[in-house]
């Protein structure tokens, strides 16, 4: 089975987000982490191997610093990976990213393309749907389980209040929610670190894609932080007084009951 | 000539989802500050009946598009009908509730129209040059990016309870167009064998204008009852922290923060949550945050408008207790 799993890497959950003098946000000291989303896609597409053979591909795009991130796949267990890097791509939105992604995915064989069901840092939730419609794929969102029988996929994905289960045939695109099929993705083992360093990791620019740059669709104007919030009242008193307390409060200064 | 905002009016077995009515609300606003009608756009069958409260809520305009294909949500069905009509109808801007049948429909259809999509935002705002200029919470509402388009139509998915929901006017009339659209078998490929709704009557916790959650404090699924005690006496949804989903004591679809939820109650009331950044970012953007407890230190203090440093086993029940007769004056 040739697997092929998206991976980003984003901010670690615990940056705290600055700018620098241009108003843009400052990678700069951030640690950089293998999006959360995405371990658990690349967990499942190693188990796949292990259960029907086959080859992992994890592809990714992004700057030079990027590669870590595909190295920690390729620690994990992920065979080969594909870093498309190319400072044409900065201002890339999710139709260019697409368009990127296709082409170079489009070039490897897959039967089944995994990602995250979302990115920790723009959360936009778009480029894996986005990518299945470029490569004219069903594709199933926010999978919470699945499983493959031959050439049949049979997957259960969160919907508001539930779940929907589909079935649908090889090649698919599936992005996961965290805990999907139940498992944790796994640390890469000290052997496995070891045997990353001697796997196959190529760059790709636009050119070596057959692309020219491409003009985003949406453009950011700005970048700001939230307000901060203040901090309120403690209430003082005994539990029941307080409890009281906070009941009129709520009731009539904040007016939200 | 691109004409019209447009509304996707989201149903699921003939009842209209409450985001859709928050964006037909801020729609109308928007298409009187640009002079264009407001078009709300129904899929579905047998939902005729539906026009009547689209228009009450504002659209000059109704498509209405009736197929067997189109009776339930289908990624492949939803996208190949959207297409066609907003491919005929030319829309300035198609907006969409950032339900989970929204975060799945966009971005393909988006790709489909080979145009831009701003997902999941918390504003929008008219500006003469730039024509809508969306604000999307970034790094799970750490900050913010303004974002637009000049393609049209710009399309864009609104987070739920973003917008207030204005009264609605029986006597608005809207003219309605019948669309008919052919299903190309290739959408038809991903088959839903089984929907599975919960029976919880709990609100679902994006929506939710209440949401009681627990964390660490929490120190067991069992005591999740005390929480679920409060929320039914005052209709809230219940979340969790990251703790307590790793934990195994409340299923992941419950958790707020970075990897859950990004929620925006008007009151959110934190029971036993520490207030780790990430677990802020899910929640930091709720109206009002009310904090209970033990540790006078806990970072949670410092983002909530009310709290009470206590044991959270003794004053959540003592609050139901308040709040229920409250309820009942």
């Amino acid at each position: 089975m040739n697997i092929v799993v998206c991976v980003k890497q984003t901010f670690d959950t615990e940056a705290k987000i600055v700018f620098d003098s241009q108003g843009r946000i400052d990678p700069n000291g951030v640690n950089l982490i293998v999006n959360p989303y995405d371990e658990f896609a690349l967990e499942e597409g190693i188990r796949l191997k292990e259960k029907f053979g086959g080859t992992v591909t994890a592809v990714s795009m992004g700057g030079a610093r990027a590669q870590e991130a595909l190295r920690t796949a390729l620690a994990m267990g992920a065979d080969k990976a594909l870093l498309v890097s190319d400072p044409a791509l900065n201002d890339a939105d999710e139709w260019v990213s697409t368009q990127a992604l296709a082409q170079a995915i489009s070039k490897i064989p897959h039967d089944i393309i995994l990602a995250g069901r979302v990115a920790i840092d723009d959360g936009s939730s778009q480029v894996c749907v986005r990518l299945a419609e470029e490569l004219h794929l069903p594709s199933v969102s926010t999978v919470l389980k699945f499983s493959v029988e031959g050439n049949k996929v049979t997957a259960v994905r969160e919907i508001d209040g539930g779940t929907e289960t589909l079935e649908v045939e090889l090649p698919v695109v599936l992005t996961a929610q965290k805990g999907i099929n139940g498992n944790e993705p796994r640390y890469p083992s000290v052997a496995g670190i070891m045997k990353a360093k001697k796997k196959e990791l190529k760059t790709m620019t636009l050119a070596d894609l057959g692309l020219s740059a491409l003009e985003p669709k949406m453009k950011i104007s700005k970048y700001d932080l939230p307000a901060p919030r203040q901090a309120g009242k403690k209430i003082p008193g005994e539990p029941a007084a307080a409890a009281q307390e906070l009941v009129r409060l709520l009731h009539e200064e904040a007016k939200v009951l | 000539m691109p004409k019209g905002i447009w509304i996707f009016v989201e149903q699921r077995d003939g009842q209209i989802r409450k985001s859709s009515f928050e964006l037909l609300s801020e729609g109308r606003k928007l298409a009187d500050q640009i002079g264009e009608p407001l078009v709300g756009v129904i899929l579905g069958q047998g939902v005729e009946t539906l026009v009547k409260a689209v228009a009450a809520q504002g659209a000059d305009k109704v498509i209405l598009v009736e197929n067997e294909q189109l009776k339930n949500y289908s990624t492949g069905a939803y996208t190949s009908a959207l297409n066609q009509v907003i491919r005929k109808g030319e829309p300035q801007a198609f907006l969409m509730g950032n339900s989970a049948t929204g975060r799945d429909l966009a971005p393909r259809l988006a790709q489909r129209l080979g145009v831009g999509l701003a997902s999941d935002c918390t504003g929008i705002e008219h500006d003469p040059e730039k024509f809508l200029v969306f604000k999307r919470p970034i790094y799970a509402g750490k900050a913010f990016a303004y974002t637009g388009s000049t393609a049209r139509p710009v399309l864009a998915t609104i987070r739920p309870n973003t917008f207030a929901i204005a009264a609605a006017d029986e006597s608005r009339q809207a003219e309605v167009e019948k669309e008919t659209v052919s299903v190309d078998p290739a959408d038809l490929r991903a088959i839903i064998k089984e929907v599975a709704l919960a029976t919880s009557k709990r609100p679902e916790l994006v929506e939710a204008d209440i949401i009681v959650s627990g964390g660490r404090g929490m120190k067991g699924p069992e005591n999740f009852t005390i929480l679920e005690q409060l929320a039914d006496v005052i209709g809230a949804a219940v979340g969790a922290s990251r703790a307590a989903v790793d934990s195994g004591w409340r299923e992941q679809k419950f958790q707020v923060g970075q990897t859950g939820k990004t929620v925006s109650p008007t009151l959110y009331i934190a029971c036993g949550i520490s207030g780790a950044i990430q677990h802020l970012a899910g929640m930091g953007s709720s109206k009002f945050i009310v904090a209970i407890n033990k540790d006078p230190e806990a970072n949670i203090f410092n983002v909530a408008s009310y709290g009470i440093v206590g044991d959270l086993f003794e004053v959540v029940p003592l609050l139901t207790e308040e709040f229920k007769k409250l309820v009942s004056a």
